[in-house]
């Protein structure tokens, strides 16, 4: 079985005379550690290696995809990927230029999750099983850790040669509680880059979930109904990316005249105050790379500046054919998967109001904070917090039962009137589109409030 | 596959070997036309081992470094939970259909034209209607070793087409969709068309609902949207021997209503669920779990049914190469005895709901649900006024199923993880906006 290094130079070859508008192969090979715990046992603990890669080509407009584990007869699968866009190109292709790459691209110093051995990670974890534990209650909880690096080589036909290495750690806890026959549950979820010190240290914050899953059990059912919603970083980063960052992937618009009118640049869709960007340049988080899944160089893009429609995540193909620049957004989840349009880190920008005067005149509203999940379907969103407090005469009550939020995207970015200072970046979080998921990115905004929001309930 | 026990054999009490392989060829639309072919192919390896006791697991792509694999396992061992289960020796397996070579030998042009025809077909109804669409088929072979002698492999194909349209008019977005798959290759396109065009039918006109409590009808695909994930939750063997399922204790009771039954079913011909053992190579069989509204089994795989002093219900899933844990096959709700056009001449006013969106972001163990409404649409004098916007629909099973108006006369499959009537619910929590 050939090794990754040897297929560095067979790369070339496989290209050599193929009829096609344009070919890359991307070549991973990742290992991967998972550890997790239900209940006060440890479950499952695995360690696991992969090495694959793939084939992209472009002819007449069409594309081949192949896919495969086994690296011998590379040139055979470049001929099928090419074989396959053939029958599909009935058209131009339209493709937007990059000049040629050639780069390594090591990670930063930081902890490396995959050189710290099983049993610190398991003892780290012990520790915070014992704290969930150590609260009345309890009926379960459940901690999943997971780590993994990979080695990526990256190669197209116009000349390109990109190898990175990327790593990636995440922890996601769940505390369950049970009291006559209810359950409920808190959670956790936090994630980095590569840094294991991101995993450490968070004692105090697991104690404070175990703590709220008790706490929800005698907390009161909401009634559902249009509120003044204040929503703090974590939530308003999720609100960032599912109601406004997926309407700026590209892909969704690209070839859909009518969205094009509705995503027309220059377009007012909030206020003055709101600035909404995508960057994976910015460097240390989750969504952080040099290079995307194209070999474009990332970007720092603003979808919206001043409340106005400025621009969108971008392919290379999306690119041309909107006539516009490429960002450096096409990412794949693995090698199993031809990249998409993706967001990287998501966020909206500061701006002056503190999270008190932000309550202040609020007689009853609600004060969401924490995500817990979140989907989008353009048009509608749905994103749900972990947890929910009632906002009384300017003041945070009590703590409710979880409640989901929707709306639609282009009134409620008009409902937002106010932005906070205390911009946080969230990393707990995974994308999932198409079937590719959970792709790592990173959300994050300050407290926004938004008025006439729809929270559901019972 | 030998080679890796054999190894595993002189490392530990007890070893599994697990091959799984596969070889997709999916065919893919996009904006109402042809956009790519793929051809995927992927193979992983499994090991599972009992060593002191202790059950290690390491997984691998790479096939040909049997003793990489082995010491992987064996790391993990030192930390691992204790092994409660027996591996299975050697079984008699039920006769599942789950293989057809039809599959394999559609010709990609086939599998093209089937895609065009759909789209055609439904742009006919509604020409502005932008389609993204896909066909594939693929065909898997899974392989089991154990050191007990136990040894199971089967081949399974697969075939499915899938549809989603989307409408925009102004800043309104209609979003319809249809998914049919089998492990046969499938030729007829009737009931996908049927669906997607009823759905525009449906959907011409929009209406709004009042807030408050209101009778809702949950279509298959509702069905699906809700209640899959609470239920396929609440059975799991896995939230069972923890406590924390709600239904824990509860066997013998009517929680349900009498005339609702559910069942977990992998030996059905022809089904993507279905095969003749699950993943630990214990027999696939069809397990109750709601027999006229009383709670009767859960589903388990080796660890937690040994945990429960209960059997395996054959219910042992690897996802993606991972360790096995209990997971639901395909889930079949039973037939009741009304048409759908009743239930909407039954309601004054009321909601039917074809899809929520966001149902299984809140507390699913706990039964609740809570979403925004994809597609629905408002019943007014028992009759389908127009497609609802701005709508949440919030509930819990376990009150929402506790006593149903009626159970659907016609059941369909959803995917491929469930089979379900329509639900007619008689009052639901409704929230809108408007």
């Amino acid at each position: 079985m050939l090794q990754i290094e040897q297929i560095r130079q067979w790369i070339p070859h496989a290209f050599k005379g193929q009829p096609a508008d344009y070919i890359e192969v991307r070549i991973e090979e990742r290992e991967a550690s998972r550890i997790q715990y239900r209940g006060r046992e440890l479950e499952e603990t695995g360690l696991s290696t992969s090495l694959g890669g793939n084939v992209r080509a472009l002819v007449n407009g069409g594309w081949g995809f192949v896919s495969f584990n086994e690296l011998e007869g590379l040139k055979e699968k470049v001929e099928l990927a090419v074989k396959q866009a053939r029958l599909v190109g009935k058209e131009v292709s339209s493709f937007a230029p990059v000049a040629p790459v050639v780069d390594m691209v090591e990670p930063e110093g930081k902890k490396d999750p995959t050189t710290i051995p099983l049993a610190q990670k398991k003892n780290l974890l012990d520790e915070y099983n014992e704290i969930i534990w150590s609260t009345p209650k309890i009926q379960t909880s459940v901690i999943t850790y997971g780590d993994g690096a990979k080695k990526i080589i990256f190669a197209n036909s116009e000349g390109s040669h990109i190898e990175q290495t990327k790593m990636d750690v995440s922890l996601r806890i769940a505390v369950i509680t049970r009291e006559n026959g209810d359950v409920q549950q808190a959670t956790l979820s936090l994630g980095s880059s590569g840094d294991f010190g991101f995993m450490q240290g968070l004692h105090h914050q697991v104690k404070e979930t175990a703590q709220r899953a008790v706490a929800l059990l005698s907390a009161p059912h909401f009634k559902g109904g249009e509120y003044t919603v204040v929503l703090d970083p974590v939530l308003a980063g999720v609100f960032a990316h599912e109601a406004f960052g997926h309407l700026s992937e590209s892909d969704f618009v690209y070839e859909n005249e009518r969205l094009k009118d509705i995503m027309v640049l220059g377009r007012r869709f909030s206020g003055e105050h709101l600035n909404i960007v995508d960057g994976a340049t910015i460097p240390g988080f989750r969504g952080s790379y040099k290079y995307d899944d194209e070999g474009v160089p990332a970007t720092k893009t603003y979808l919206i500046r001043e409340g106005v429609l400025v621009g969108r995540l971008h392919s290379r193909e999306t690119a041309a054919k909107m006539g516009e620049e490429p960002t450096g957004n096409a990412r794949a989840l693995d090698y199993r998967h031809p990249p998409i349009v993706r967001m990287t880190n998501t966020f909206i920008e500061p701006r002056e109001v503190s999270f008190d005067e932000m309550i202040a005149d609020i007689r009853e509203g609600v004060y969401v904070k924490n995500w817990y999940g979140g989907m989008t379907s353009m048009e509608m969103f749905t994103f749900s917090a972990g947890e929910a407090y009632m906002i009384r005469d300017g003041r945070v009550a009590e703590l409710l039962r979880p409640v989901v939020l929707t709306g639609n995207v282009f009134v409620t970015l008009g409902n937002i009137d106010a932005i906070g200072n205390d911009l946080q970046m969230n990393q707990g979080g995974g994308c999932g589109k198409g079937a590719q998921s959970p792709l790592p990115v990173s959300n994050g905004s300050p407290h926004i409030r938004i008025r006439k929001c729809l929270v559901g309930g019972r | 596959m030998e080679r890796v026990l054999e190894l595993a054999k002189k490392a530990a009490e007890e070893a599994e070997v697990f091959l799984a392989s596969v070889t997709e060829t999916p065919v893919g639309f996009e904006a109402n036309r042809l956009k790519r072919l793929e051809t995927r192919e992927s193979s992983s390896l499994s090991l599972r081992i009992i060593k002191e006791g202790k059950i290690g697991f390491a997984t691998t792509t790479k096939l040909s470094d049997p003793q990489a694999l082995v010491e992987m396992a064996v790391e993990t061992a030192q930390f691992g939970v204790e092994a409660r289960f027996a591996l299975p020796s050697q079984q008699a397996y039920p006769q599942v259909e789950v293989y057809d070579p039809e599959v394999e030998a559609v010709p990609i042009e086939d599998m093209v034209e089937l895609g065009d025809s759909l789209m055609a077909k439904v742009r006919d109804h509604t020409p502005e209607l932008v389609c993204e669409a896909g066909v594939a088929k693929s065909v898997g072979r899974v392989r089991i070793l154990n050191s007990r002698g136990g040894e199971a492999s089967y081949q399974k194909s697969f075939f499915t087409i899938a549809l989603e349209g989307t409408l925009i008019r102004d800043t309104d977005m209609l979003f319809v969709g249809e998914v049919e798959s089998s492990c046969q290759p499938i030729t007829d396109l009737t009931a996908l068309t049927d669906t997607v065009i009823q759905q525009l039918e449906l959907a011409k006109n929009t209406a709004s609902v009042s807030s408050g409590q209101l009778p809702v009808v949950f279509t298959p695909r509702g069905v699906r949207s809700a209640f899959l994930s609470p239920l396929a939750l609440a059975f799991n063997g896995r939230m069972v021997v923890q406590g924390a399922s709600p239904l824990v204790g509860r066997e013998g009771k009517q929680l349900f209503d009498n005339r609702f039954s559910l069942w977990d079913d992998a030996t059905i011909a022809y089904r993507p669920a279905s095969r003749p053992c699950d993943d630990e190579g214990v027999p696939s069989q069809k397990t109750a779990l709601i027999e006229k509204g009383i709670v009767a089994n859960f589903l388990y795989d080796l660890q937690t049914a040994a945990l429960a002093s209960a059997r395996s219900t054959g219910n042992g899933s690897r996802g993606r190469g991972g360790m096995p844990s209990p997971s639901v096959s395909a889930l079949v709700i039973e037939e009741g005895d009304m048409p759908f056009e009743e239930m909407i001449r039954d309601m004054k006013e009321g909601l039917v709901v074809e899809q929520l969106i966001g149902a299984e972001q809140g507390n699913i163990l706990g039964g609740e649900f809570s979403g925004n409404v994809l597609l629905g649409y408002k019943v007014e004098r028992g009759e389908v006024v127009g497609r609802v916007k701005d709508t949440m629909v919030s509930g819990n099973i376990y009150h929402a199923l506790r006593e149903l108006s009626a159970i659907g006369r016609e059941a369909k499959w959803v995917g491929s993880v469930i089979r379900t009537p329509a639900l007619y619910c008689p009052k639901l929590a409704v929230a809108s906006k408007g």
